[in-house]
């Protein structure tokens, strides 16, 4: 479904501040697979998301998703196959617009937008039921500003946008580490149901260790601008915290994977 | 000072107001709807009239040359946006650009720097002469009737998903890029529309006051801030409804006019001083939330409004 072959991404070329990220990445992620990608600080985890959703453009290699080669697509027009979940809460919704305005925006993507209501009536009672999945009572509040909702809400709301077209690829980019443990922890529910009910293809790139070996059928870790662990199957099924630091020490041939580094 | 003068030029002052309210919402779209503050419109503010009033000279019907002073706005706008998205250059840098660009262009449109236009030769949709008249060609009327034509349109498209999305590019562009939105396409679309209002009141001004003029723009993105300010200082709590919102513009701008008609008619200041007055006022309302955030922040009030 997805894959990355090969990229290369350079910060800052030639000054000081000169930081390479990515290091010739590959990546295939086959369609249903749900990844969980960690990494220390500056592993390069979140330069590869942003590389996917086409935020820059990368320096070599080539992105292809479902079959298109999408290396040279502009953001907007990327956007058409993925859904993305941001770290920053505040990020992934507009403030100044109504929850159903929001979601009638995300319901549009991928199609053109014309001179069409923005929203329509039948819109409304469908965004009503969904948001009554989440249980968070914002089938109640279709009409509040996005602003006024919290952290969690917000998140909750993006992830529900991100996949209300289903898109080829969901992109979640540490989007439970702004959130308090209890919400975050909700929030993770949330995403666990809606993947697997939709079986779609998933990068989550999370601080946090446990989650990461406890979601997804695939573990994928990053460190200095490559991928050094992929496991899944069964191997991934029996993970434990202490093997993947043994892994990690192993690989990046030093013992700076300690907790501190890893689980953030 | 004389206070049946004062009520005499009250007809005069509101007229102002409405005209300039259009302009008005011209600066909403872009300063509060785009999040942009757009330097184009001092330029614009006479690109439209100067194009009506030599439209209407080479014996074009009023709705034409109208039409064509709009559509100037609009390529004004465009030019902003290309420099801004296409070039790169920062936003207020942009509207510098153009605004500076189009002194000469209003120049070259005029051929001088002052042109007037005969009220009396020439079939005009309103005119200062009228403003007492009670008949359909008072200038309150008109120009009444086309601000709510204006506020109609506009309240439709922004509820269109291309003006949605043009919300959602002010709100949060990294947002709605990530739903499939061409933010760059969204922002020069709306720096046209902004500046087609604009020069939609230039070319209403230029008909009031008789002629157009290469500084008659001056300033005019302050006076546009001053009346969005003032209409939402005044009425934001009560308006809620967007149509509201832009009607509480054009009613910012009409007291803007009106209080500066008080101030001149007080013999207190002079209309030159009304530059500075009003770049103060607008800096003083600016600067409130920013002291408000700064220094009357209460620690855990945002806590306690937002326990997920």
């Amino acid at each position: 479904m997805l894959e990355v072959k090969g990229v290369w991404k350079t910060f800052n070329a030639g000054t000081v501040n000169e930081k390479t990220a990515l290091r010739g990445v590959d990546l295939t992620l086959n369609d249903g697979d749900f990844v969980t990608v960690i990494g220390g600080n500056g592993a390069g985890k979140s330069t590869l998301l942003n590389a996917v959703a086409g935020v820059w453009p990368v320096d070599q290699g080539t992105i292809t998703i479902d079959g298109t080669d999408v290396t040279k697509l502009s953001e907007h027009k990327r956007a058409k196959y993925i859904g993305r979940v941001f770290q920053d809460p505040m990020m992934g919704t507009a403030a100044s617009m109504q929850i159903d305005e929001n979601l009638a925006l995300a319901a549009r993507r991928g199609k053109g937008r014309g001179l069409r209501a923005g929203i329509a009536a039948a819109e409304r009672r469908s965004y009503r039921e969904l948001l009554a999945t989440l249980d968070l009572g914002l089938e109640e509040r279709l009409t509040s500003k996005v602003g006024l909702l919290s952290g969690g809400q917000r998140q909750a709301l993006t992830l529900l946008m991100a996949t209300l077209q289903k898109p080829k690829l969901l992109l979640l980019d540490e989007h439970t580490a702004a959130l308090d443990p209890k919400t975050a922890a909700k929030v993770l529910e949330t995403t666990e149901k809606i993947v697997s009910a939709d079986r779609l293809t998933t990068l989550m790139i999370t601080h946090n260790m446990r989650d990461a070996i406890a979601h997804g059928n695939r573990l994928v870790m990053m460190y200095d601008g490559r991928v050094v662990i992929d496991v899944s199957g069964e191997e991934k099924r029996k993970l434990t915290v202490e093997e993947l630091l043994a892994k990690f020490s192993q690989v990046s041939g030093s013992d700076e994977a300690d907790d501190k580094l890893l689980l953030g | 000072m004389n206070p049946v003068a004062l009520l005499n030029a009250m007809p005069g002052a509101i007229s102002q107001g409405l005209i300039w309210g259009i302009m008005a919402i011209g600066v909403y779209i872009t300063y509060k709807i785009l999040d942009v503050a757009d330097l184009t419109v001092d330029g614009t503010m006479c690109l439209g009239g100067a194009v009506f009033i030599m439209a209407t000279m080479a014996g074009m019907p009023a709705a034409v040359a109208l039409l064509l002073a709009f559509v100037s706005g609009l390529l004004a706008g465009l030019a902003t946006g290309v420099f801004h998205t296409v070039c790169g250059i920062p936003a207020i840098l942009s509207g510098i650009l153009t605004q500076l660009a189009l002194y000469s262009v209003n120049l070259r449109v005029m051929g001088k720097s002052n042109q007037p236009i005969n009220a009396s030769n020439y079939d005009l949709m309103v005119s200062s002469r009228n403003v007492k008249n009670l008949a359909l060609n008072n200038p309150l009327f008109v120009v009444g009737v086309t601000v709510i034509l204006v506020i109609v349109i506009l309240y439709w498209f922004f509820g269109t998903e291309l003006g949605s999305s043009l919300r959602a590019t002010g709100s949060n562009s990294a947002m709605a890029r990530a739903q499939g939105i061409n933010t760059n396409f969204t922002t020069v679309l709306g720096l046209m529309l902004s500046n087609g209002m604009v020069a939609l009141s230039s070319a209403l001004l230029a008909q009031y006051q008789g002629f157009a003029d290469v500084s008659m723009g001056r300033g005019a993105i302050v006076i546009g801030l001053a009346a969005v300010i003032i209409g939402e200082v005044l009425l934001g709590r009560v308006f809620r409804n967007f149509a509201l919102k832009l009607l509480s513009v054009v009613i910012g701008s009409i007291i803007y006019y009106v209080v500066y008609q008080l101030v001149i008619g007080s013999k207190l200041l002079s209309g030159d001083d009304m530059k500075l007055v009003t770049a103060l006022i607008v800096a003083l309302f600016l600067a409130v939330p920013y002291w408000k955030g700064k220094y009357f922040n209460k620690p855990g009030k945002k806590e306690v409004a937002r326990n997920a």
